[in-house]
């Protein structure tokens, strides 16, 4: 037998005897958790088994087969667990790990301020150790899912003498204290999914110190660089709809919740897939000059798809990554605001409406408001294009402003008080 | 489907790029585009005996190497980069593809492996009024005389190379439809007239034939004037992706050697945004490019494709030519701005680039032209699926 195959057999004998459709979410969770199964590409020390991503995958796989819930993946709380296993103590491992397995604690990430968005590490919300605790001031905002979170992975300012980037510490704080006050954020497409998080006089004991003091720039780098795959997982839960079973209802309960700031994202994107049909639908389709518009979105859209095929195969083949691989989310976006543009053609007077008079239920508004969001979150289009053409290209930077003491550097929220 | 290189074509790649490197700087390129001909005879043959680029996707029954469309375009490519001036894209590209459409064994042994071996220089005659060969522009007549010799009468517009080719391959009408006709040689009847071109490094010519004796080439494929145009508009794709890379080179060096206020005027971001703007578009359109070569490289027998293989090919080749054109012009316009004044002048290489990249903008369609051409194929590959089901 294969090793691969082995492992399979393996996790499906425990899941013959433990698989109970008819317990709670949150039990057998737990029984998943200390199994090991729940995360086994961790640490056997911290409810893993030590195994390869490629034996994970068999892992999942064989859960899948089998029909088994697995552990909570989805989420912020996906981010946390990498950044406790790279930076956090034993202590923090033992303490937080199994709580974001079993899904009883959510995590929200508490790193952009109103005044440092594209400057990440301008941030000003403060920590000051008084005696055995960290007291924390400031404001965070773009906070998802932070008005249910039991955690939040907070960078704060402990040196205002050190440079702006060392002078940042990582913390996990407990959200639910008086302290911490979250307010949803409205947006422009009805949705609510960011809060903003204000900090007054909030406690954070010693022992939730991540790293070391003035290090949290190296934790935060951690967290964001694996920001991109915490979506996916989501996904797997969807296809499980409509499974008998307690705990398939619990599921369904908890996904509903979990997912609730991320149901515009696809139109977000400008569902270029619902292009051709609504034309069809409404006749654009005949109009030439629509079908000038129509042609360039799919042109756009298959090239962006092949762009990140061709990244996809250079890295199959164990070649260095050429500037394919940096433009995918400079093209999401020009693909987006074109798709936008398209929709707005197709539907003409409709696109006037909104709510569920208007075409497909509201869909085509909620992209028509929704897409100028693309360019901004998870690092602006200008910011993607400083990263291209100095990382990608090599042209040369911009001079900067703001090396030296923090406590001295130019900033747009300047609080009298600092230091 | 495999969009990375194999090691194998990343060398060919290399090897192209070093010949054209040391044979087309562009000092030589200015000294060619000032001539009637356009290319020099040595340096041809030494695309065709040295690297033996001619035959690259020829069978080796024909004295070709035996590759196919994905290393045909990555000599394209290199071609473009460098604005290679000789007869490449008329004879090996246009010219052998129609061979191989419809020739049969005879024909192809002599005439084709010549195209292979370098030794015979062909040119493929279409266009009349209309840009994308349609069936119904070909106005040009193939009689034949009582004593069984056909003869072939009309005007061809266009005719890339026509002017240096030995070998001319003709689309005309007869009682039996649109075939192509070969005629093998100069002849009294046959009248070459060189155009003026914007781009002088692609030569072209109209020909009057008033009754110039042809060979009838054998096979009449369904759709064989689209097939040609798909080929043409794939290899061209690829050829603009190696220009506009080119261009992208070129403006990414000067600016980063331009000083003004003390700094180099790439490292003020309103340079650098345009450029990763220009380097985005310029992957897109080599994504397009890649992909239509190796949909044409999945077509293993052009001359009788599957409705499902002639719509997906179509789809591709005008994606890619409408992208590429697009792509290859915007960056011929960005170079010459990130250039400033200096990139106005004649002294300045860029025009050599911009008016290829004008050219090839509208050679085989414009840009709008290939959209509507893809939508359909879009449409008409959506109909078929719905017949079927």
């Amino acid at each position: 037998m294969s090793e691969h195959a082995a492992i399979h057999a393996e996790v499906t004998q425990w899941l013959s005897q433990h698989w109970d459709p008819d317990m709670d979410l949150l039990s057998w969770r737990s029984l998943v958790a200390d199994s090991g199964w729940g995360a086994p590409n961790w640490p056997s020390d911290y409810y893993g088994k030590d195994l390869s991503p490629q034996q994970t995958a068999v892992v999942e796989q064989a859960f899948a087969e089998f029909g088994a819930v697995g552990a909570a993946q989805s989420g912020v709380r996906m981010l946390a667990a990498v950044t406790l296993l790279a930076h956090g103590s034993h202590e923090q491992k033992q303490k937080y790990l199994r709580g974001i397995l079993t899904g009883e604690d959510q995590w929200c990430q508490l790193f952009s301020e109103p005044g440092s968005g594209s400057d990440l590490a301008g941030a000003t919300t403060r920590a000051d150790l008084r005696g055995d605790q960290w007291i924390v001031n400031g404001q965070k905002v773009w906070n998802t899912s932070a008005h249910h979170a039991q955690y939040g992975l907070l960078l704060a300012r402990t040196n205002w003498d050190a440079p702006k980037h060392q002078g940042l510490t990582y913390f996990i704080i407990n959200m639910e204290q008086p302290g911490v006050e979250v307010r949803q954020l409205a947006q422009m497409n009805g949705h609510a999914s960011f809060n903003e998080v204000f900090m007054t006089d909030a406690v954070v004991s010693r022992e939730d110190l991540v790293g070391t003091e003035g290090g949290g720039w190296q934790c935060a780098m951690t967290t964001l660089a694996n920001e991109r795959r915490s979506f996916d997982r989501a996904r797997d839960v969807a296809g499980r709809k409509g499974r008998q079973g307690k705990i398939f209802a619990d599921l369904e309960a908890e996904f509903a919740i979990a997912n609730e700031p991320y149901t515009w994202y696809p139109q977000r994107a400008g569902r270029v897939d619902l292009v051709m049909p609504r034309a069809t639908e409404t006749g654009a389709i005949n109009d030439p000059a629509t079908r000038q518009d129509i042609a360039r979105l799919h042109i756009m859209a298959e090239c962006a798809k092949w762009t990140g095929d061709r990244a996809k195969a250079a890295a199959k083949a164990g070649k260095p990554q050429g500037p394919e691989g940096s433009l995918g989310k400079l093209a999401a976006s020009n693909v987006a605001r074109l798709a936008s543009r398209v929709h707005t053609a197709i539907s003409g007077n409709d696109a006037l409406l909104t709510g569920q008079t208007s075409p497909m239920e509201g869909l085509i508004a909620e992209i028509l408001v929704s897409t100028p969001a693309i360019s901004i979150a998870g690092g602006t289009d200008e910011i993607q294009k400083n990263i291209i053409a100095e990382r990608v290209l090599g042209l040369p930077k911009e001079p900067r402003f703001d090396d030296g003491p923090f406590r001295d550097v130019r900033r747009n929220t300047q609080a009298p008080s600092e230091g | 489907m495999a969009l990375a290189f194999t090691a194998d074509q990343d060398q060919f790649r290399d090897s192209i790029q070093r010949f054209m490197t040391d044979k087309m700087p562009t000092t030589e390129i200015r000294r060619l585009m000032a001539t009637t001909r356009g290319f020099d005879d040595e340096t041809w043959r030494q695309v065709s005996d040295q690297l033996a680029l001619p035959g690259i996707h020829i069978p080796e029954d024909f004295g070709g190497a035996g590759f196919g469309a994905v290393e045909l375009s990555i000599a394209c490519e290199e071609m473009g980069r460098s604005l290679f001036c000789g007869p490449f894209f008329s004879s090996a590209v246009l010219s052998a593809y129609a061979l191989m459409l419809t020739g049969d064994e005879d024909q192809l042994d002599p005439w084709l492996a010549d195209i292979a071996s370098g030794t015979r220089r062909g040119c493929l005659a279409i266009t009349e009024h209309s840009t994308l060969w349609h069936d119904a522009d070909i106005n040009t007549l193939a009689k034949t005389d009582s004593d069984g010799q056909i003869r072939l009468h009309g005007d061809k517009r266009f005719v890339i190379d026509g002017q240096t080719a030995d070998l001319f391959i003709v689309a005309a009408r007869s009682e039996s439809g649109i075939g192509l006709y070969l005629v093998p040689d100069h002849d009294p009847q046959l009248g070459i007239t060189p155009l003026d071109t914007m781009d002088p490094t692609r030569k072209m010519a109209d020909l009057h034939l008033d009754g110039v004796p042809a060979i009838q080439l054998t096979h009449q494929p369904e759709q064989l004037l689209q097939t040609l145009l798909n080929v043409a508009c794939v290899c061209l794709a690829n050829e603009m992706v190696g220009g506009a890379q080119q261009l992208l080179q070129s403006a990414l060096d000067y600016t980063q050697l331009r000083f003004q206020f003390g700094r180099s005027i790439a490292s003020f971001q309103a340079i650098k945004h345009r450029l990763a703007d220009l380097l985005l578009e310029v992957e897109l359109a080599r994504s397009a490019a890649y992909q239509a070569a190796q949909t044409l490289a999945a077509c293993k027998n052009l001359r009788s494709l599957s409705p499902s293989q002639a719509n997906k090919l179509t789809e591709h080749a005008s994606l890619a030519k409408a992208a590429a054109s697009e792509t290859y012009l915007q960056a011929g316009l960005e170079t010459i701005q990130l250039h400033g004044g200096i990139g106005f002048t004649w002294e300045n290489d860029t025009h050599l680039w911009f008016k290829r990249a004008k050219s090839s903008e509208v050679l085989f369609g414009t840009p709008a032209e290939h959209r509507e051409r893809m939508l359909t194929a879009i449409e008409d590959a959506a109909t078929t699926t719905e017949d079927a089901a």
